[in-house]
């Protein structure tokens, strides 16, 4: 019971949900962070996109992962298209290695997650410096370890409703309803 | 007769990938390059909006929440010292009147053109901006309070920065301190002018392209010159805080004057911007020194 995936059947993820998780992990992108909190806060977008297109890599499209891009774009007025292309790219890597991130226990997963979402901060800046800017320091960084530690946390929240009510046949919770 | 798959899914990731990253890489292009998608951010930034403001609630609930608990005694203390601000002002600003009336009456006799309207509006910084590259802040006025891109921003001690990105309800301020931001000065001391550029991440400024023999010191005032017709002439800019003159031209910092970061008022100067006919070699910027300006002949004369 240990592993997300294998072992343990799930209904699946409906649209409505994963829009929900897309629109708050905007807004949580949005909220007004400053000075130290803004280089710890995790990109929470690329988060939800990231889990979406490994556990669900038909239902969340490279179209959703372009269009959230191009609003983190406007939202941090940078150029149109840096968050989008970074997005696209994480989006690409997670869905051709979601069935072996799959497998793994959370932490092992979130390691995993951890180098996506490196390589997602390593596009933007590689954008950034071609764009005329200055590596602003190691501090860069900092978000994707932050974002690899919510995983777990995360994945067990989102995978929440997809649990639906426990199965009737199973003899644990008819004895549970019984007493 | 050829391969078919069991299941259609459509182009494949790769395929996907590939199409959606070139259209990102046009967009930036374009975006970077020739400035041609301000039409499609607008678009964009009306979904935006919404979610940002939404996002901006519980900070500014906190701030209300925190401002009913204050005690009385601090509003008294804090009234007390008001008033008598305001009296040191009023004294201030009567003088300050006569010199405005005086000033007209000489500029019209020198029949020189006046200084912009002094029409300001007063914003509210919403936040900081999040792209570590740049030192940009979001303002809670925008088009329809009749910002434009270019006008100059204020506090009440001097510049902080212009005007670079209009929204409808909000604006993008880029500050002095951003990389690519420049703003021409003079020193107060002597007169000299030159170019201010933002020096990015520590929040300093600094003046290239001054020999190294310069007529400059270690705490010279430098307010904007007014020659390039964004900034209105004689704010202060920064305070100079380090020089190196160990190779032909001096390495000048200096640190911003205005609270850059401090503050969460500004006020931003919404005369018009004045169009200037560009030369026809230098770039567009904030760095025409070409001398025409009658305020500055003015001024030396």
């Amino acid at each position: 019971m240990h592993y997300a995936g294998a072992p343990e059947l799930l209904k699946p993820a409906s649209l409505k949900f994963i829009l929900l998780t897309l629109v708050s992990g905007l807004l949580l992108n949005l909220l007004p962070w400053q000075g130290l909190a803004l280089s710890f806060r995790p990109d929470f977008v690329a988060l939800v996109l990231l889990f979406w297109a490994i556990r669900e890599p038909r239902k969340l499209g490279f179209a959703a992962a372009w269009i959230a891009g191009l609003m983190m774009d406007v939202g941090d007025g940078v150029f149109l298209g840096q968050h989008a292309f970074a997005y696209t790219l994480g989006v690409y890597a997670a869905i051709v290695l979601h069935r072996r991130i799959q497998r793994f226990t959370l932490w092992q997963q979130a390691s995993h997650v951890l180098l996506l979402l490196l390589l997602l901060q390593a596009t933007m800046l590689i954008i950034r410096l071609f764009g005329g800017g200055i590596f602003p320091g190691p501090g860069y960084f900092l978000s994707c370890l932050t974002g690899a530690m919510l995983w777990p946390a995360l994945s067990l929240l989102f995978l929440l409703p997809q649990r639906g009510r426990p199965d009737a046949d199973s003899v644990y919770s008819a004895g549970h309803k019984g007493l | 007769m050829e391969h078919q798959p069991f299941f259609k899914h459509g182009p494949s990731p790769l395929a996907r990938f590939v199409f959606f990253a070139l259209i990102s890489l046009v967009f930036m292009l374009l975006d970077a390059r020739l400035n041609a998608l301000d039409s499609l951010r607008q678009i964009i930034s009306v979904a935006v909006a919404p979610l940002q403001r939404l996002a901006m609630t519980p900070a500014e609930l906190l701030d209300r929440t925190g401002s009913f608990f204050v005690t009385q005694e601090r509003l008294q203390n804090e009234n007390a010292m008001l008033r008598q601000q305001q009296l040191a002002q009023a004294a201030q600003l009567q003088r300050m009147q006569a010199m405005q009336a005086e000033n007209a009456h000489l500029r019209n006799i020198l029949n020189v053109q006046r200084l912009r309207g002094e029409s300001v509006v007063a914003a509210e910084i919403v936040y900081a901006g999040r792209d570590p590259f740049s030192q940009k802040i979001t303002v809670d006025k925008g088009s329809n309070h009749k910002v434009q891109a270019g006008q100059p921003a204020l506090d009440d001690i001097g510049v902080i920065g212009q005007v670079t990105r209009v929204y409808p309800f909000s604006s993008e301020i880029t500050l002095l301190t951003d990389k690519d931001q420049a703003i021409p000065v003079e020193i107060v001391r002597n007169g000299a002018r030159a170019i201010a550029f933002g020096h990015g991440q520590d929040g300093a400024l600094e003046l290239p392209f001054m020999a190294a023999n310069a007529d400059i010191q270690n705490g010279d005032t430098l307010v904007t010159s007014g020659i390039d017709g964004v900034y209105p002439a004689g704010l202060p800019v920064a305070v100079v805080t380090k020089i190196e003159r160990n190779s032909a031209f001096a390495k000048i910092t200096c640190m911003p004057s205005a609270g850059v970061n401090r503050h969460r008022q500004l006020l931003i100067l919404i005369g018009e911007v004045r169009q200037f006919q560009k030369p026809e070699s230098a770039p567009a910027g904030t760095g025409t020194t070409d001398g025409k300006t009658p305020v500055l002949r003015k001024k030396r004369g």
